[in-house]
């Protein structure tokens, strides 16, 4: 700290000169990270004051997309309410999901290890593969849970699952745990690798007595950079689902029971040009995440200490 | 003292094999052992659906209830889809050159610049680089999704829209390869970058020469990340051109249409999953393997 302090009050001059090759190496990445990331950001949060179609140009509205955002539209009240409902069901689910298995992967020998790794990681790599549910799922006999059921004499007739109110939340919650061991489970199972071996067996013999213990006062702390991260990861994915609805349950849902907050904002920015009320769909779902996040960051944090 | 004594009982617990199974107990190891096999099926079976709806032909795929298994597998769902795709204006060998140059330029772009920018922030300290941290790790808390309506003003502003460009910089500008680089590099030894500084080298030289080497789990592992992601993109609103599309939207465009189409769909979904599990199976070995021998310790 006292290091930094001191260099900031050195001249410009003495700092580049010091600094040069740092900054030259951020700067390719910087300028892309400012226009592409950055910029977006600001740009949302000035056009969520305005009115704006694409084709005129914007005019300063005020708070009025927000107050009707939150006075006038009912559909967004929903969105809101089912992206939470959905996010604090797989948030969670899928980061414990994605810790316990890159855990017990980990245990395995070699070759059982790279085959389980994969069977888990793959469906999260499959692109759009998980359509498949769609037809497992699907409305006619022939759905594979339809017709199970059927001869199981469990049901008489062919349930509508991706057209019935109740059953769209349920689902889309499935087929995304089904989808959720990506990058998170990835990033765990290298987390635990580079813990030390030695502390497990320096813990054995200072009388860490079973797996839970030396979970609870090696691992969590050795991997704490990695566990910060993974939920950042969860969390984010966890908000954001839109496309995996679209996908599934179609555009508008029946009864909105599978609309999020990205497919309202969908509605408004690529099918009626509502630029402005777009955004300030953006800006909340935006905030809502930084407000989540830094949250749980705190919580997780306190993790071994 | 104290320690050696510690160290010798470590030794002897090594020389009589308790090591590996130490604190591991049957009860555990069998419940454990169920719900690695129970998330393992559920994890498969999709994608088990798929493969042998691939190989199905038009008369199984009518059988009541749904059959896990082909009794009479064939290619035919394959040529159907053959045909399909032949009947289009555009070559399938120009959607796939447009997927390689997407998936290329992005991947390299995202291991290349992201590392080098990461090294930096991971080991030193200098005026703005603990503000850069922190930025990165707030980015990291949306998705590119939110912003995909200001994306697109500014890329029709920088005229890339219609251009490979406009899905390859977003890409390139995320923060998590970046953040991913840096974590494992606050690991490296401080030790090992400061003998190379009093050996004359620059941060570059460092960067090069020392870490990235020493970083090779870490970039294999954003290299299959990166690709994954690239290689499903379909461009969407950002490439509106035909003959600019990448192959993930050809062959998602196929993946509709009612149970008579489940064949063909299977077919293309097998087509999409293959490759980037491929990637994964070949580049995992790696990585394992790297990440055994590789440890960065102090």
């Amino acid at each position: 700290m006292k290091q930094s302090e001191k260099i900031s009050r050195e001249p410009f001059s003495v700092v580049w000169k010091k600094n040069k090759y740092k900054y030259l190496m951020i700067l390719p990445f910087g300028i892309i990270f400012v226009l592409f990331t950055v910029l977006p950001v600001l740009i949302a949060i000035a056009l969520s004051f305005t009115d704006f179609d694409m084709v005129s140009a914007p005019s300063f509205i005020g708070l009025s997309n927000y107050i009707s955002l939150f006075v006038e539209d009912d559909i967004f009240l929903i969105a809101v309410k089912n992206t939470l409902f959905f996010a604090i069901v797989t948030g969670p689910v899928s980061y414990i999901m994605c810790f316990i298995f890159a855990w017990l992967v980990n245990e395995l020998p070699r070759i059982p290890r790279a085959i389980m790794t994969l069977v888990f990681y793959a469906p999260s790599i499959s692109g759009n593969a998980y359509l498949i549910w769609k037809i497992l799922f699907s409305s006619d006999t022939y759905g594979w849970a339809n017709a199970w059921l059927l001869k199981l004499g469990i049901t008489t007739d062919a349930v509508q699952w991706l057209a019935t109110a109740g059953y769209i939340m349920p689902i889309l919650v499935v087929v995304q745990l089904w989808l959720s061991l990506g990058v998170s489970f990835l990033t765990f199972i290298a987390g635990l690798q580079t813990v030390d071996r030695a502390l497990y067996e320096a813990a054995a013999v200072e009388g860490i007595r079973n797996r839970w213990q030396e979970l609870w006062f090696i691992t969590f702390p050795s991997m704490k950079p990695q566990l910060l991260f993974g939920a950042v990861m969860q969390i984010t994915s966890s908000l954001s689902v839109s496309q995996l609805s679209i996908d599934l349950v179609g555009f508008p849902s029946v009864d909105y029971a599978g609309h999020t907050i990205l497919t309202h904002l969908h509605d408004y920015g690529n099918i009626r040009y509502q630029m402005g009320y777009a955004c300030t769909i953006a800006v909340i779902l935006f905030l809502m995440m930084m407000l989540i996040n830094i949250i749980i960051q705190k919580l997780l944090r306190k993790i071994g200490e | 003292m104290k320690t050696s004594r510690k160290e010798g009982k470590i030794i002897k617990a090594i020389k009589t094999r308790k090591i590996k199974r130490q604190n591991r107990s049957l009860g555990g190891d069998i419940f454990l052992t169920v719900l690695l096999a129970g998330f393992g099926i559920f994890s498969l079976f999709p994608l088990w659906y798929i493969v042998v709806s691939a190989f199905k032909p038009f008369s199984e795929i009518f059988i009541f209830p749904p059959r896990l298994t082909v009794d009479n597998p064939t290619l035919n769902n394959f040529f159907d889809l053959k045909n399909i795709i032949e009947g289009f204006d555009v070559p399938l060998t120009r959607y796939i050159f447009n997927t390689l140059l997407i998936t290329g330029l992005g991947t390299g772009g995202t291991v290349l610049l992201g590392s080098m920018a990461a090294f930096p922030l991971a080991k030193y300290v200098f005026p703005g680089s603990k503000v850069m941290n922190q930025v990165i790790v707030y980015a990291l808390m949306f998705s590119s999704t939110v912003t995909a309506i200001p994306n697109y003003l500014i890329m029709s502003r920088l005229g890339l829209i219609n251009t490979y460009w406009a899905v390859i910089l977003p890409a390139v500008g995320g923060t998590l390869g970046l953040f991913l680089m840096r974590n494992f590099m606050v690991q490296i030894p401080d030790a090992l970058l400061e003998s190379a500084k009093i050996d004359g080298a620059n941060e570059f030289q460092i960067y090069f020469k020392i870490v990235m080497p020493l970083c090779k789990p870490a970039w294999i592992t954003l290299i299959i990340l990166s690709f994954q992601q690239m290689w499903g993109t379909t461009g969407g609103v950002f490439i509106y051109s035909e003959e600019l599309k990448p192959l993930s939207y050809v062959l998602s465009q196929l993946v509709s249409g009612g149970i008579s189409r489940t064949g063909v769909a299977s077919a293309v979904s097998l087509i999409i999953v293959i490759v980037p599990v491929t990637v994964f199976v070949i580049s995992q070995s790696n990585v394992i393997e790297t990440m055994a021998t590789t440890g960065i310790k102090e």
